[in-house]
């Protein structure tokens, strides 16, 4: 979805700009409101969170925070934040793109559609503390459907007890379950007008050919959609990567990169480097700029057939 | 992070309709699955997002522990939350949603007045630069919130030095978060009028700049602007990490102080929360879906034919 601006026509707005070349000298003055503040509030912080692990406390330039990276907890939360996100991208996108499926050849203003569309808006958004309640009230310890289990005979369910350490919710794979409640939204919001381009020609063509409807979709279908599918399973995958707050009302002992990072900045010795949230921050933002690199190559191919 | 669902609304207009309706048979060829697959896909998908839903409904309502495996049920909860007995109990909640609704007001007036001016500015004089304007408010989707919180900590000192550490020096911050959010269905919007051709038109029918931008470009951006509020405040009302690496009480940080005393009340919250976003965002969805009747006057049935 990112390219949709980048083939919007740059025709028309040459006439505007010609016209006017000696007011231009002052016109630029009107994007200074906007610039400032986005260099205080998003450049400034961007570069102070980021740069702040390249720095000890005296403010002295140094490398040696990084070591930070080499502590075995911080590797631990690393691979279990990659494998959560890894995870849920993989499942929500999967799950999102059936649900696709099962759109496919509905009106695009009738009520199915609305409906789904307006869920997944809301759902999508729907994270942080109120997910977590409503996971709480589903699966937690007197959650629903945990009572549910025991009243039916389950009295040592996977929900009350997992791995022996308690509730399965308020353990880092717990994290999984309610990640895909958003998930799976976002993956039919993005993945949908993907689906939707697949014209209704191609199917004809291909039955005309003798083609059947599995042969349909292993032979044109899935190599048209494949380009749109990773980069939304990418979008999923950034998505949970650096979700924080439903994982810091579930999850008090920490265990992923964002709660490492809050845990990091309100006491600066656990690792005993100096500014080590700045070091996590440094290596999230690695990450993400890996993610979204692939997600706006993968999104340029799938753009081909969107139009 | 929902990616845009105005855009995603936005179809190819001249894409040929299906041949629906066309007598072609049984379609056991066609792309799209049959009622079946699609029943039963939408359902089993339906049933399992509904579920913490109800639980969270269920849970609200729950009175007093079982008693011989039987729960009773009631609106106590309910009334609770607006007896005046508690009113000391949830003050800290009541302030938390006054507090949001303030960072709220102020959000909505930095997108307003920074970010659309700036965006009708840059497309009416500085038409080289709508790419640069878009990488800067796609940048805040790329940067998680807790790696820029990272820096706001910093950045904050300051602030609050100036302006005190009042809950709605947060709305800087929170329109940085927001600005991808609130992006995306105004640019869409931008996308599908001519700017430059009426004002220009607008201009040499002898209108002052004043007139052309309240006259004619706002009204014809109405759709784009009122999503992009709407979205905003769906956001803010959810943000949390922020808040919380700040210090304030808002909403969201109110919900976790409280659901440790009360976990009911917290739950209702969550789900008033939930069903005001629900509303907003259906709102958006019938804004965006278009619905091109055309209206008396206005001149918003120039939209852009793709070339």
């Amino acid at each position: 979805m990112m390219s949709a601006a980048a083939i919007a026509p740059a025709t028309t707005t040459s006439g505007a700009g010609v016209s006017t070349p000696r007011r231009r000298s002052v016109a630029w003055l009107g994007l200074l409101p906007f610039a400032g503040y986005v260099l205080l509030f998003l450049a400034v912080p961007a570069v102070l969170a980021v740069g702040s692990g390249f720095f000890t406390r005296a403010g002295a330039f140094t490398l040696a925070n990084l070591a930070a990276f080499a502590d075995p907890n911080i590797q631990k939360a690393f691979l279990a934040s990659i494998g959560i996100s890894a995870l849920t991208a993989v499942a929500g996108a999967v799950i999102g793109a059936v649900v696709c499926f099962a759109l496919l050849g509905t009106r695009s203003d009738g009520f199915l559609r609305t409906a789904v569309d307006s869920a997944s808006s809301v759902l999508a958004q729907f994270g942080g503390v109120m997910l977590a309640f409503a996971f709480i009230a589903t699966i937690g310890q007197q959650g629903l459907i945990t009572k549910w289990l025991i009243s039916s005979g389950l009295a040592d369910n996977v929900f009350l007890n997992f791995n022996n350490q308690g509730p399965l919710l308020y353990q880092i794979s717990g994290l999984n379950i309610v990640y895909l409640y958003f998930q799976v939204p976002l993956m039919v919001l993005t993945f949908m007008p993907a689906m939707e381009g697949l014209k209704s020609t191609w199917a004809e063509a291909s039955a005309t050919l003798g083609g059947t409807r599995l042969t349909y979709w292993t032979r044109i279908g899935m190599p048209i959609l494949a380009p749109a599918f990773f980069g939304s399973l990418i979008l999923l995958f950034a998505n949970s990567f650096s979700s924080y707050a439903t994982a810091a009302a579930l999850l008090s002992q920490g265990g992923i990169i964002p709660l490492a990072i809050k845990q990091q900045s309100s006491s600066e010795t656990v690792v005993g480097v100096a500014n080590v949230s700045g070091v996590l921050a440094l290596g999230m933002v690695v990450v993400m700029i890996v993610l979204m690199t692939a997600y706006a190559a993968l999104q340029r191919r799938a753009s081909r057939w969107q139009r | 992070m929902t990616v845009s669902t105005a855009t995603a609304t936005t179809s190819d207009p001249i894409a040929p309709k299906a041949v629906r309706g066309s007598p072609v048979g049984p379609r056991s060829f066609a792309a799209e699955p049959g009622r079946v697959v699609r029943g039963i896909i939408l359902g089993i998908v339906g049933v399992v997002f509904l579920v913490p839903i109800v639980a969270m409904i269920e849970f609200s309502l729950r009175v007093g522990q079982p008693v011989d495996g039987r729960q009773a049920y009631g609106f106590q909860h309910f009334v609770a939350v607006f007896d005046p007995v508690n009113s000391r109990a949830y003050g800290v909640l009541f302030q938390g949603i006054v507090n949001s609704i303030g960072i709220c007001a102020i959000t909505v007036l930095i997108v307003l007045v920074l970010l659309l001016p700036t965006m009708i500015f840059v497309e009416l004089k500085f038409p080289g630069l709508r790419r640069a304007l878009e990488f800067v408010c796609i940048i805040p989707i790329t940067i998680p919130s807790i790696v820029l919180v990272v820096g706001f900590v910093p950045v904050y000192s300051v602030v609050a030095g100036i302006f005190g550490s009042h809950p709605w020096t947060l709305s800087f911050a929170v329109g940085i978060i927001v600005l991808p959010y609130a992006y995306r269905p105004i640019a869409a919007n931008l996308r599908a009028i001519e700017v430059v051709v009426l004002s220009e038109a607008s201009r040499s029918l002898g209108a002052g700049w004043t007139s052309v931008l309240t006259r004619v470009i706002l009204p014809n951006l109405r759709r784009g602007i009122l999503s992009s509020v709407f979205i905003t405040i769906a956001v803010v009302l959810g943000e949390y990490t922020i808040a919380s690496f700040l210090s304030q009480n808002t909403f969201q940080t109110a919900l976790i102080l409280v659901q440790h005393t009360d976990p009911y009340v917290a739950v209702i919250f969550a789900l008033f929360a939930l069903i005001f976003a629900f509303v907003l965002l259906v709102f958006i969805g019938r804004l965006g879906s278009g619905s091109p009747r055309p209206r008396r006057g206005g001149p918003r049935r120039l939209t852009r034919r793709p070339e």
